[in-house]
Order: structure tokens, then sequence, then C-alpha cells
């Protein structure tokens, strides 16, 4: 019998680890220059410390990984976001 | 060839308003007067800022759009040191995309002007 076999079964096979393939959204989107003074949208690319992100967590291309950090410290310096923070979000 | 700048200057909230036009007053002149073709202005107003500076926790915002040779933005941004009514600056020099984002931007604010006005 099957219980006795310790084995489980499934009908349908269950996805453990099905990743959901990450994409850079400014190539999806077009989207070719990155607005630094949009502080809600850069909001998206950093932690709630105000830290950016990697791009291992966000999926962006590393040329516009280069593009959002720049944005995000140019932002900084005019003061429309912070350099540090806590509950930003 | 003269490229495209953008400057954003924080000035204090201590000043007032006549104070704050005249500032503003003062770079769009030393801008005309260096040659500079001056695309846009946006008064973005009082705002908040995310950090404290000076011990001010609001600022005046001022954004310039301008057409120049690069060597006077040195002139500029050392005006801008000089002016302690002016807490921070920043230019930056708009690539080709930066330009057309603008364009479309202020074409999009434009579009939303005219059917109010209608």
């Amino acid at each position: 019998m099957a219980q006795q076999t310790g084995d489980i079964k499934y009908l349908t096979p269950i996805n453990v680890d099905t990743k959901k393939k990450k994409y850079c959204r400014f190539k999806k989107a077009g989207i070719k220059y990155i607005d630094y003074k949009d502080a809600n949208f850069l909001l998206k690319f950093v932690n709630e410390q105000g830290k950016i992100l990697p791009r291992r967590l966000t999926g962006t291309s590393t040329k516009y990984q280069k593009k959002v950090a720049q944005a995000i410290k140019r932002a900084r310096h005019l003061s429309l976001m912070p350099y540090v923070a806590d509950l930003l979000k | 060839m003269a490229n495209q700048y953008e400057t954003v200057f924080i000035m204090t909230p201590v000043l007032s308003d006549d104070q704050m036009k005249e500032t503003v007053a003062k770079y769009q002149k030393l801008l005309n007067d260096k040659g500079a073709e001056i695309v846009l202005e946006n008064n973005w107003g009082l705002r908040k800022l995310a950090y404290p500076i000076q011990k001010k926790s609001t600022g005046f915002y001022y954004l310039i759009e301008f057409k120049a040779d690069g060597d006077i933005i040195k002139d500029i941004e050392l005006a801008f040191k000089r002016d302690e009514r002016i807490i921070r600056f920043l230019t930056v020099k708009l690539d080709k995309h930066a330009v057309a984002y603008n364009e479309k931007k202020r074409r999009k604010a434009q579009e939303e002007q005219q059917p109010q006005e209608a």
C-alpha cells in the first residue's frame, strides 16, 4: 500500500519553485530617461531605509540600474529623497 | 554647439515672495547676459525637504532649463555658491533622451491646459 511506503503521491505535480522570470521594466516599457525629479517613482528602487535596491531584487538591467542609481543620488542631493530613513514605506 | 542644461535650485524659506522673485530674476538675467536661451521655467513653490539643510526644513524650489555653451556653467554655479539665499543647487546636462522626455512632458502639460481654457 502507498501509505506504508511513505511516499505521498499527488495527482497533479505541485510547483515548488516556479521562479517568476524577472525583467527589466525600463527595457520592457521603452523608457530611455529616468527623471531624478520624480521621487515617487524612484521610491520603487529603494528599501525602507532609503538604500538603493540591488539588481538581483529589482531585475533592472545593468544599463538602467546605473541610471536609476544616478537619478536617486541626484534626488537625494536636492532633498527630494532622504539619504537615511526608516519606515520610508 | 550649444548643450541643453537643467538647473534646480532651492532658496531659503525665510525669503518673502518679492525677495524670491528678485532672486529668480537675478539668475534669469545672469543666464540671458551670458547668452543662454531659456527653454523652460518652473516654479515648484515651497516644498518640504526630505532632510534639513542649514537647519531649514522647507525651501522654494525653482527649475530652469536652458540652452547654452558649457563654459558658462561654472560662472552660474559660482554665483549660486556665493549667494546666501540659495541653499542647494544642481545643474545637469541633458542628453538626447532627457530632452525628448522633457519635451514630451511639456507637450502633455500644454494639452492638459488647453481644454481648460477652451
